[in-house]
């Protein structure tokens, strides 16, 4: 980096990894004012304005979709500033191509689930390299635009992915679309010291990320964004992926069980027997035969 | 103990200073009866223990006397003492219970918390570390009283979970004991200028360190005094030899060696110590630890890096065996530093100080001359030791320290969960779809864009308007309720009484559900007693809640009992379960004809 460089590099350089939904039944599913091309419009405004913002500003997509992720666009790769929306456009249908012949369902009930845990992965492996390509970088953060309800299934690589940003400090802040809260993206934005917001007008979903998701991350130091009221911590149980509030825990690795099992699936450790209640009636028994 | 009754010789004092009629005093639980010796004297006590409210007592010391007050609420006192303090510790436990005893019902007083009466024995130092802890922790003091006192909980479930408080204590302050002083050189004899005189002062602890650092002198003590010479003619001896050392003049110390067969002994140099340190080189372990050895490079260095006095004049053999060794004398002395004390008797009395260590240190050969399987070991050791260290395996990585998050930093972040949904801007359709169709009007909505291209303007304008403005008033109203710092609870915002309230509620609520759920699965009757007893002290918390609910004000009414709410649905879940419970043991004993348990 030359020194004229160096010194352009001022507090508010962002790179922002976007992740988009692109689960083709979800956005069949909805039923608002918001169809995916209004939404693709507002995002391909929002990401404009982010790149106006700051001349070294770094704008990453990654479609989320039901089989598969991949990234459509980056802004540091591009070669022709003029064509940025074209070039996203175009990867984004062959995705959607791609991610078609992937498909091996006959049929989808509702709205599906789609592969947040891949993305939050890809986006977070391409913070990793920006880290290490050099002294000067720009500050990363993540944001998901995610609609579909949460798969129980990702648990466990949505808490890990959610654990290695904690551990990278790399916020996540989430935009969600869909009819309900999502608690994996609480918990994210939580954790990691991100934004969560569930708009309540999808018509002006551009307002919604130009106020809130905008915001570097040194101005988020004196800035007030919305904060959410509360969270949502239940966790879901390893072996069948439901979403519980009681369950077993094992002590040694902490997974969560919904039923007692006699083993860890986790780290292999072996349960002890848990005491029945049978053992007491026969003590009775015999107590009344002595009596007689 | 046990029986309730003690009996003791004791006198008996109407303030400290008089000197006290002496007597028998005999105790009972209920009752203590003081008799004096002499059958004229009016000085009797017949007191019971109902009315004594404290006791207090001296400390321990030689020098005070071994004094128990027994107060009365009413502000009179009686004060016994007794003829040593391990008769007045037995009575002052024994008063301590037949006090706890009688004031069960009692509040805790500012100096000493009432200690409930126990079936089983409890020491004294546990029964102190405990009403210590209580008086340090304010929580845990208000829990024992409330549980404890109030006969929720008997004083061993409520200890039960905290072990790990009881054990800490006890590990805390070691008692330091003093160290063995440098003073072999700076026992400087006070030398006056004018006379010809010079004074040694020897104390009894100096003494105890002259028979630890050296052998001969101690061994020389035992076989001398008090057959040859008393002990000041002994020490004398000694203090001439040390004087003639630190003179440093070799032929002098000679000579009068060869007059004095005593002095000879001190002058020459310590067998014993050398037939110490030969066992110990004999036992030093011969393998070789090469990376402690790497900075050592003193093969090079003349004399390996050892300064060397300046003296090189050699000596005429004779003369040999008085000189003093500095770097023999240091080592010595480091020894004895390292094995600290040794022996525990008390300093006053020379002799049995220098027979107790003689003692020890024949017990040491003894013990080296048993073991015969030290070869085996120090073999096993040089085997061990071989091993490569590029072949060892790599060593686990650190681990990241782990983060145990206040369970209060959860408790009020869900009152999300209680909120719900409060509308949302999409409704999801239940529709069956192919995913061909799906996929097929996903590609047609991007090629629509790619044709049109972006929209102008974006949205229509009063949307943006609306949702700023939205925006604005939900984000300053959360600043309002909840605060700037998101981390900042609601707690924080409620009157200061009812925030205590209810934390000492939260807590007092998970100690009764901690002991409730770990008495099930009902085995015993004494479980079953138990769990009968939370239960009743359970529903009794149903009514305080709603209390609080109603003694805050009405803004802040809602977030009360958002806060109560999930109090209260872990005690209903306790309460599920134990009435799940009752009707499956009444259905399991339902062919009973009825009365029968």
């Amino acid at each position: 980096m030359t020194p004229a460089a160096s010194k352009l590099y001022t507090d508010d350089v962002s790179l922002l990894m976007v992740l988009i939904e692109t689960n083709p039944f979800f956005w069949n599913s909805i039923n608002s004012t918001l169809s995916f091309s209004k939404f693709i419009s507002n995002v391909l405004a929002f990401l404009n304005s982010i790149l106006l913002l700051n001349r070294l500003n770094q704008v990453v997509v990654i479609a989320t979709g039901y089989n598969s992720c991949d990234y459509i666009f980056d802004s540091s790769a591009l070669h022709n500033h003029n064509q940025k929306a074209e070039s996203l456009l175009q990867k984004l249908e062959e995705f959607v191509d791609k991610d078609e012949s992937l498909c091996r369902d006959d049929s989808v009930d509702g709205p599906g689930f789609s592969l947040l845990s891949g993305s939050l992965s890809m986006a977070l492996c391409y913070i990793q390299k920006v880290f290490r390509s050099g002294p000067l970088h720009p500050r990363p953060r993540i944001l998901c635009l995610h609609g579909s309800p949460d798969g129980p299934g990702q648990y466990v690589s949505i808490m890990n992915a959610i654990f290695s940003a904690q551990r990278s400090m790399v916020p996540i802040d989430s935009c969600i679309m869909g009819a309900q809260h999502s608690a994996f993206l609480q918990q994210a934005s939580y954790i990691t010291g991100g934004v969560y917001l569930k708009p309540q007008l999808l018509d002006g979903l551009f307002q919604y990320l130009t106020t809130v998701f905008t915001t570097d991350l040194h101005s988020r130091s004196f800035l007030q964004l919305p904060k959410p009221v509360g969270v949502d911590f239940r966790a879901s149980c390893f072996c069948h992926k439901n979403t519980i509030d009681m369950g077993f825990i094992c002590s040694v690795c902490l997974s969560i069980f919904c039923k007692h099992h006699k083993k860890c699936s986790t780290c292999g450790s072996i349960f002890g027997q848990a005491q029945t209640q049978d053992s007491s009636t026969p003590d009775r028994k015999r107590k009344t035969s002595v009596d007689k | 103990m046990a029986d309730g009754q003690m009996m003791k010789r004791a006198k008996y004092k109407s303030s400290v200073k008089d000197p006290g009629v002496p007597g028998v005093l005999k105790m009972t639980r209920e009752r203590f009866v003081f008799m004096p010796n002499d059958p004229n004297s009016s000085r009797k006590l017949n007191v019971e223990f109902r009315t004594i409210k404290g006791h207090k007592f001296t400390k321990e010391g030689s020098s005070k006397q071994a004094l128990l007050n027994l107060t009365q609420e009413q502000g009179g006192n009686y004060i016994l003492e007794f003829d040593n303090f391990a008769d007045r510790d037995i009575c002052r436990e024994f008063v301590a219970a037949a006090i706890a005893f009688h004031g069960e019902t009692g509040k805790a007083t500012s100096e000493k918390p009432a200690a409930p009466f126990q079936g089983d024995q409890l020491s004294t130092a546990e029964m102190e570390h405990r009403i210590k802890l209580l008086q340090e922790d304010n929580e845990l003091q208000m829990l024992h009283k409330q549980f404890v006192i109030g006969g929720i909980l008997t004083e061993a479930e409520f200890w039960a979970t905290r072990k790990k408080l009881l054990d800490q204590n006890d590990r805390r302050r070691p008692k330091q004991r003093v160290a063995l002083k440098n003073e072999m050189w700076s026992v400087k004899p006070l030398s006056d200028g004018q006379s010809n005189r010079v004074t040694f002062n020897l104390t009894p602890e100096i003494i105890h360190q002259i028979f630890a650092e050296k052998p001969a002198v101690r061994q020389a003590y035992l076989k001398f005094v008090p057959i040859k010479m008393s002990e000041k003619e002994f020490w004398t001896k000694y203090s001439r030899a040390e004087y003639l050392h630190s003179t440093k003049n070799v032929v002098a110390a000679a000579a009068e060696a060869a007059e004095d067969e005593e002095l000879a002994v001190f002058l020459k140099q310590d067998d014993m110590l050398a037939n110490e340190a030969r066992r110990k080189i004999r036992r030093v372990d011969p393998t070789l630890d090469m990376e402690a050895d790497v900075g050592d490079d003193y093969l090079h260095l003349p004399d390996h890096g050892l300064l060397r006095e300046e003296s090189k004049d050699v000596l005429e053999s004779q003369y040999e065996p008085y000189r003093r060794h500095f770097s023999q004398d240091l080592n010595q002395h480091a020894a004895v530093v390292l094995q600290g004390r040794v022996v525990d008797v008390e300093l006053g009395d020379t002799r049995s100080v220098a027979e107790a260590l003689s003692q020890t240190k024949q017990a040491e050969l003894a013990n080296e001359a048993s073991e015969g399987n030290s070869k085996k070991d120090l073999s096993y050791r040089i085997s061990r030791i071989a091993e490569m260290d590029d072949l060892q395996g790599p060593r686990d990585p650190a681990v990241a320290p782990l983060c145990i998050k206040d369970p209060r930093d959860y408790f009020d972040s869900q009152q999300a969960n209680a909120l719900g949904d409060t509308g949302s801007g999409a409704k999801t359709l239940k529709c069956n779809v192919n995913p061909l169709e799906a996929y097929g009007s996903l590609k047609e909505l991007v090629s629509e864009i790619r044709v049109t291209g972006l929209s102008e303007p974006i949205t229509n304008p009063e949307v943006p308007f609306t949702v700023l403005s939205s925006l604005t008033q939900n984000i300053s109203s959360t600043k309002y309720h909840l605060g700037k710092n998101p981390h900042e609870s609601v707690l924080d915002s409620l009157p200061k009484v009812t925030r205590e309230d209810l934390l000492h509620h939260w807590t007092s609520i998970q100690e009764l559900l901690k002991h409730f759920w770990s008495s099930y699965p009902i085995t015993t009757k004494y479980l079953y007693t138990k769990v009968t007893r939370l239960k009743d002290a359970m529903s009794q918390v149903y009514p305080k809640l709603q209390e609080i609910k109603e003694s805050v004000q009405s803004d802040f009414r809602h977030q009360v009992s958002l806060l109560v709410h999930p109090m209260l649905q872990a005690l209903d879940a306790a309460f599920a379960h134990y009435d799940a419970d009752v009707q499956k043991r009444s259905a399991k004993n339902g062919e009973r004809p009825n009365g029968f348990v």
